[in-house]
């Protein structure tokens, strides 16, 4: 049972990285508008123009 | 459109960036908010434009001095979006202030809860098969770690709010709560220091995750009520045209100071209080008093912001707060109603107050009963306590809000936005329903009455000739030309009318003598007129403030549902009576007074009746806030929506139907969720008093009864939810005519 006194450290850690990366995005306004972040994902205007290699022109 | 100073709006950094917020109209997809950022950004001196989606605003970072900010209000209007200046009000600021909290608090909780729970699990399993009591005790002290600070950090919601209610000798749900988690993790920690076999940090923790998943959501849906009724008091918000060394400048309303002089033309409102300089016209007080027919205003008369010019331009002087009878009499009233109704305790303080005597009693009963029946000190505690946890009020303090957080919800989808927490309570337990006539039983905006009496053929001629005239009469005769184009040619003589070629005969609209057409004989004193004369075939309309579409079918409906519908208003008795006759409402008033509105609500309340007011004038503001519940129309006056319970939006009456019965369905829910608390309670308290209820049992009690009422209450969501109104994309009332 030994294993336990590196294995709960651990998982305690791990938790406490996803609290704290919480915290920072609430800090950070990324709650502020979650409607608008699930729509800004599908704005394509800042990739590429050029088509990818191996696709044609499209109709 | 000349262009808006609208530095009033701007805050300045201190390192010379101008921010702004905008509310904007119409963004309703993900290209809308590419094309705003994007066009924004293409501005010189822009540093930031970003669009928050969920609110439907724009915030504007940019060089200051580099760009007037009228421009982004131009910039958008060529995108084809409407933005209007915004200030985020200090309470709205607060709420957000405080949803960010209750967010942190919710994830401290969330963390712990999973973690204890991590450890909890290996415990319960455990002390079926060969766990040490080593590693239990290892296991205990563990989440006594996570759970103190935890409980510390994430418990400050209740723990103060419970501090705040015992201080003022009141008690409300937090107080059961916070004495119950306190004990819980109290007992615990003994418990593990004496290395005994149960420990409850799981259930205490869980406990504040539930009940602050519970309040975040209350407050997120108040957040984005209280944002769009923000948003719709933004675009309704009006612009005045300044005199600067003689020349008109547009300002919006609210940056007015004493002093300035401003010019008002026929058909628009009154931005400030003020008095005439120069011009005489009719002013139109209905969204002030509520009468229609209009007051003769003459140089060195006093107006009143809010009213309509109707006939000429009027130049005015703004007062500082006119010391206008009416308004007075009004603020009066107000202190006093808004007193009388903070005494209402709403239902989930009302169940805590029977709640928490009952299972502080139970707790202390078993107590006694065990250390009677010869159980030593600490086996007594440790059982009141398990009464304390297992009744946790989960169950009960989630039974209202979640119910009120899915109502509001429905409501908001239908247009209607409640200002107040517990306005759906007091909603559903109203069985009377009072009107105010103007400008809520009927349009907002004076329509052509007598249309239906002449030829269409006619009536469409007319209304294309008064698309050429900036007249509000003529404006309201042009609502009948629905997609029709104006008539080339047309020449608009100020003061008189319009006229035109049409068919090689000459047509004139415009006033009586400018068409040479003899007054209607069975005219109503408060009509406008408006003549056409076309050839020998001349028509006289009649302008006047007519039902809203629906008003009928809505007062038939509630009437069917048992309501008591009344009219009380402030107008002539001869316009109140047709109203009624119409609607079929037999109990009206008519010129009644702001205190003598007060007192038939009275005599209503007295009468054991709960009085619903919708109204939209000043003259209802004192009635809004002295009836049990009350609604406005988004056109109302400013003082009338701060005083009502809510707003509903569009030129129909349905939100209110609707409304009462959202209202009626989840207080139903709230009963049959509080009923189901106190059944779980009564089978789980005789558990827990026997000394049977093990950690285990109480986590699996706790969180299925939570889960239960959750469920219940989402059924409060009407089927129909489909029926999205989402966000505020709606047309306002008056916008269409204007």
């Amino acid at each position: 049972m030994n294993v336990l006194v590196f294995l709960v450290p651990v998982a305690l850690f791990l938790g406490l990285t996803a609290l704290f990366g919480f915290l920072w995005a609430l800090r950070h306004g990324q709650y502020d508008d979650v409607d608008g972040a699930a729509l800004r994902v599908l704005d394509d205007s800042d990739i590429d123009r050029e088509p990818p290699f191996g696709q044609s022109e499209g109709p | 459109m000349a262009s808006i100073d609208l530095s009033h709006y701007v805050s300045r950094g201190s390192d010379g960036e101008a921010h702004i917020d905008l509310a904007v109209d119409g963004i309703d997809c993900a290209a809308c908010i590419h094309d705003i950022e994007a066009g924004l950004g293409r501005l010189p001196g822009i540093s930031k434009a970003r669009v928050n989606y969920t609110l439907r605003r724009v915030a504007i970072d940019w060089r200051d001095g580099a760009i007037a900010p009228a421009a982004f209000v131009e910039a958008l209007d060529r995108l084809g979006y409407k933005a209007y200046p915004f200030t985020a009000g200090a309470a709205e600021a607060a709420a957000d202030a405080e949803l960010k909290r209750l967010l942190r608090a919710l994830a401290i909780a969330g963390f712990a809860a999973m973690n204890i729970m991590l450890l909890s699990v290996s415990v319960w399993a455990g002390s079926i098969s060969d766990i040490t009591p080593e590693t239990r005790d290892f296991f205990h002290w563990l989440s006594a770690l996570i759970a103190l600070p935890a409980a510390a950090f994430a418990g400050q919601p209740f723990f103060q709010s419970a501090f705040k209610a015992l201080r003022t000798r009141r008690t409300n749900m937090d107080v059961p709560i916070s004495i119950g988690v306190t004990l819980a993790l109290g007992v615990s920690l003994y418990e593990t220091a004496i290395s005994a076999e149960h420990a409850y940090f799981d259930s205490a923790v869980m406990l504040l995750f539930f009940l602050l998943g519970g309040r975040t959501l209350d407050h997120a849906m108040r957040r984005k009520t209280r944002a769009a009724a923000g948003n719709l008091a933004a675009l309704k918000s009006e612009t005045a045209e300044k005199l600067v060394d003689g020349v008109a400048i547009t300002v919006p309303a609210a940056a007015l100071a004493p002093g300035d002089t401003i010019l008002v033309r026929p058909g628009d409102r009154i931005a400030a209080d003020a008095t005439v300089v120069a011009g005489e016209s009719g002013i139109d007080e209905s969204l002030v008093s509520g009468e229609t027919l209009s007051r003769h205003a003459r140089p060195g008369a006093t107006v009143y912001a809010g009213t309509l010019n109707r006939d000429a331009t009027l130049t005015l002087a703004v007062s500082a707060t006119a010391g206008h009878t009416l308004v007075d009499e009004v603020q009066k009233l107000l202190d006093k109603a808004s007193q009388a109704r903070s005494r209402r305790v709403i239902l989930a303080d009302r169940a805590a107050q029977l709640y928490a005597p009952v299972v502080h009693l139970t707790a202390a009963l078993a107590a006694l009963g065990w250390t009677i029946a010869g159980a030593g000190l600490h086996q007594a505690v440790l059982v009141a306590t398990t009464v304390l946890i297992i009744t946790c009020p989960c169950a009960l303090a989630l039974a209202v809000p979640a119910v009120q957080v899915v109502a509001a919800g429905a409501l908001f989808r239908r247009g209607i936005f409640l200002n107040a927490g517990d306005a759906i309570e007091r909603l559903a337990e109203a069985d009377t329903i009072v009107f105010d006539k103007t400008g809520t039983l009927t349009l907002p905006e004076r329509r052509v009455a007598n249309a239906a009496s002449y030829p269409p053929d006619l009536v469409r001629r007319a209304a294309r000739l008064a698309l050429s005239s900036r007249h509000p009469l003529a404006a309201a005769l042009a609502t009948e030309a629905v997609g029709e184009s104006p008539i080339a040619g047309a020449v608009e003589e100020p003061g008189r009318g319009v006229r035109a070629v049409i068919d090689g005969i000459e047509a004139r609209l415009g006033n009586l003598a400018f068409c040479d057409v003899g007054a209607p004989p069975d005219g109503d004193a408060a009509d406008s007129t408006i003549a056409f004369r076309h050839g020998d075939v001349t028509a006289v309309f009649a302008v006047r403030q007519v039902l809203r579409p629906d008003a009928a079918a809505t007062v038939k409906r509630l009437r069917g549902a048992g309501y008591d519908c009344r009219i009380l208003s402030g107008d002539r008795a001869e316009a109140v009576a047709p109203v009624a006759a119409a609607l079929g409402i037999e109990s009206w008033a008519a010129g009644v007074r702001p205190a003598e509105k007060i007192a038939a609500l009275e005599g209503l309340a007295a009468a054991g009746h709960c009085v619903a007011m919708i109204g939209d004038g000043l003259n209802d503001a004192p009635a809004l806030a002295a009836a049990h519940v009350s609604l406005s129309p988004i056109s109302a006056s400013d003082l009338a929506q701060a005083e009502a319970d809510g707003v509903f939006l569009g030129r129909s009456l349905a939100p209110i139907a609707e409304a009462v019965a959202i209202a009626r369905r989840a207080r139903r829910l709230m009963t049959a969720n509080l009923a189901f608390s106190v059944i779980y309670n009564s089978c789980a308290v005789p558990l827990a008093i026997f000394g049977l209820v093990t950690p285990l049992l109480a986590a699996l009690a706790m969180s299925g009864s939570s889960i239960v009422v959750t469920l219940n209450a989402l059924r409060a969501r009407p089927r129909d939810a489909g029926r999205a109104l989402d966000g505020v994309a709606v047309q306002l009332p008056g916008a269409a005519a204007a």
